[in-house]
């Protein structure tokens, strides 16, 4: 049975982030024909209406209101609320953002729903879908039904294929007002750790660094690496706690879960907290100088060389390939 | 103040994991208290000896999870709480675990709520938004510094990397995320007193609940292992070409840059 998606467009420095069209073609399967509404939920963000609906949103809801200028959990669970109140969706699909995760359970919660989290697949559309996710720090993967109620789906960034930008798609935009009020968390300030703007979670090149790397002096080379092929740093726990940089960059057990088309780990020795966070990695190049490292049992390609050499070359090689292509 | 946890055992995923008749194997596997919800002890505690009060650390499992409550006590927790459901449900989802703390909650008047923002087996990270939900009471995700004075609260939250300075005001739940402090080791003392201190145990009538209450909404259909993935290649030659080779094979091989 065909079914009415709602699929939240998230908002990140005035752009749509890349999950939201990965959530949209999410609900294109799940909605099995039926129709997927794009929510615009924000301050200004109407004019993003129509990228949501190139990727494929059949119509798309704007809520605006100035205290929704900054993501809160009562304001934001007030909007969607909103929008869910009005169109009475089958399903609903978020990204696993930061704000997908702190938003979802709340939304949950208030329609009495289940909630599907941190989805990588999906099998099967409409009633038969089933989601798969992974378990136990990706060393296992469950797949799961919905049993009854509103299909609550939130899905990992980089795992589904968005569908093909089509600008000359057209659909309704149409807001819609609702009284955004008691918000109990005021957003003070907001400090920019990440270095760049390729978020770690949704990057498709990670460049991570363990203690092999010595210092927080020698991190900078993987920076330099990682802006070259469009990517974002990451690092093990051991190079977290060595104070070589900081714990919002750690990949592991404890950290964040990334899989990256390509992942280059860096003087990681591969305990198995850091694997957990990594391992389902599109592909995986491991750079240690020790031949035995845990982190070659992994990888697809693997040097066995003194990083220090093996990163300038690479930098080298791959601005070369830039240039050349 | 009066502080609870919510605490959940967890299979150590630092072991090997195998499957069984669709299960994952737990005979013989290292249980231990969910990572994440070590911070949220850990916070509570140092919270009650800033500003006094009592931690409660709430835990849903069976006669097993009294161990890592008994590891809470020891670490300075002051009571415990097991809600055991082994008799009552054989799986139970987000939905049914936040409706059974907060029944379990609503009459206690807490202060504040500290759980881990995400358990390392599930991996989903909902029941402690749900439950602040279930309460009508104000929550923040993914902590890194909590800061009370009287019922003033500022907060440090991770967002993917980048720090929100958030003001909000008790009663509050926080989830910790890693970077909010360093769980201590339980001391010998600690391991002592821990034995005398009050454990209760409580199960799903004696707080009203019916096991259609907690009637699951997800199904699980099927749980299995990640393909075993084939040894890699490990790049021959002087160092030069072997990047010159491994550039290559990115390119051409893998079509990942």
């Amino acid at each position: 049975m065909s079914k009415k998606i709602v699929v939240l467009g998230e908002v990140r420095d005035g752009a749509l982030r890349n999950v939201s069209f990965e959530a949209i073609a999410a609900a294109k399967q799940i909605a099995d024909g039926g129709e997927v509404v794009g929510a615009l939920i924000g301050d200004q963000v109407t004019s993003l209406a129509n990228e949501l609906i190139a990727y494929g949103a059949d119509r798309v809801i704007v809520v605006e209101h100035p205290h929704l200028k900054t993501y809160t959990p009562d304001g934001f669970s007030q909007a969607l609320l909103a929008i869910v109140d009005q169109e009475k969706p089958d399903g609903i699909v978020l990204g696993h953002t930061s704000l997908g995760k702190d938003l979802s359970p709340k939304v949950a919660s208030r329609l009495q729903a289940g909630l599907v989290s941190d989805v990588t697949e999906i099998e099967g559309a409409g009633d038969d879908a089933v989601f798969i996710r992974p378990i136990y720090s990706g060393k296992a993967f469950e797949k799961v039904k919905v049993k009854d109620g509103i299909i609550f789906v939130t899905v990992r960034p980089n795992n589904i294929a968005p569908l093909e930008k089509d600008a000359s798609r057209t659909g309704d935009v149409a807001s819609l007002t609702v009284d955004i009020q008691n918000l109990r968390t005021i957003i003070k300030e907001v400090i920019r750790n990440a270095s760049t703007g390729v978020d770690l979670s949704e990057a498709k090149v990670v460049v991570s660094g363990g203690r092999g790397m010595k210092s927080a002096e020698g991190f900078k080379i993987l920076q330099e690496l990682a802006d070259v092929l469009g990517g974002a740093v990451g690092a093990s726990r051991g190079a977290c706690d060595a104070g070589y940089c900081d714990y919002s960059l750690q990949i592991g057990q404890t950290g964040k879960v990334v899989t990256p088309d390509l992942y280059i780990a860096v003087g990681i020795s591969g305990a198995i907290q850091h694997l957990a966070g990594m391992s389902n990695s599109k592909v995986i190049v491991a750079i240690n100088k020790d031949p035995e490292a845990n982190i070659f049992k992994v990888a697809d390609y693997g040097i066995v060389g003194d990083l220090f050499e093996v990163i300038p070359l690479l930098i080298e090689e791959c601005k070369a390939l830039k240039v050349n292509s | 103040m009066n502080i609870f946890v919510l605490m959940k055992r967890t299979f150590d995923t630092e072991e090997k994991i195998s499957i069984q008749n669709g299960e994952i194997q737990e005979d013989g596997a290292e249980f231990i208290i969910n990572p994440y919800d070590e911070y949220a002890i850990e916070e509570a505690i140092q919270v009650r000896d800033a500003h006094g009060g009592k931690v409660t650390v709430i835990s849903i499992g069976d006669d097993e999870t009294e161990k890592q409550l008994r590891t809470s006590l020891a670490m300075g927790a002051d009571e415990a709480v097991l809600i055991n459901v082994e008799d009552d449900v054989d799986e139970l989802d987000h939905t049914g675990a936040a409706h059974i703390l907060a029944e379990y909650l609503k009459d206690k008047e807490p202060d504040l709520i500290l759980a881990g923002n995400v358990a390392i087996d599930g991996g989903s990270g909902q029941t402690g938004p749900r439950v602040a939900d279930l309460l009508n009471i104000n929550y923040v995700t993914t902590i890194t510094k909590l800061e009370i004075d009287g019922t003033n609260v500022k907060i440090v939250r991770d967002v993917e990397g980048d720090s929100e300075i958030i003001e909000t005001s008790l009663p509050l739940l926080v989830t910790a995320q890693q970077g909010l402090n360093e769980p201590r080791y339980p001391s010998l003392p600690g391991i002592m007193k821990a034995k005398k201190k009050p454990l209760e145990e409580l199960e799903l009538d004696d707080l009203d609940i019916d096991e259609d209450d907690v009637e699951t909404k997800i199904e699980t259909v099927e749980v299995y292992l990640p393909p075993v993935k084939s040894a890699g290649r490990i790049l021959q030659g002087e160092l030069p070409d072997q990047v010159k080779e491994l550039v290559n094979l990115l390119h051409t091989e893998a079509k990942v840059i």
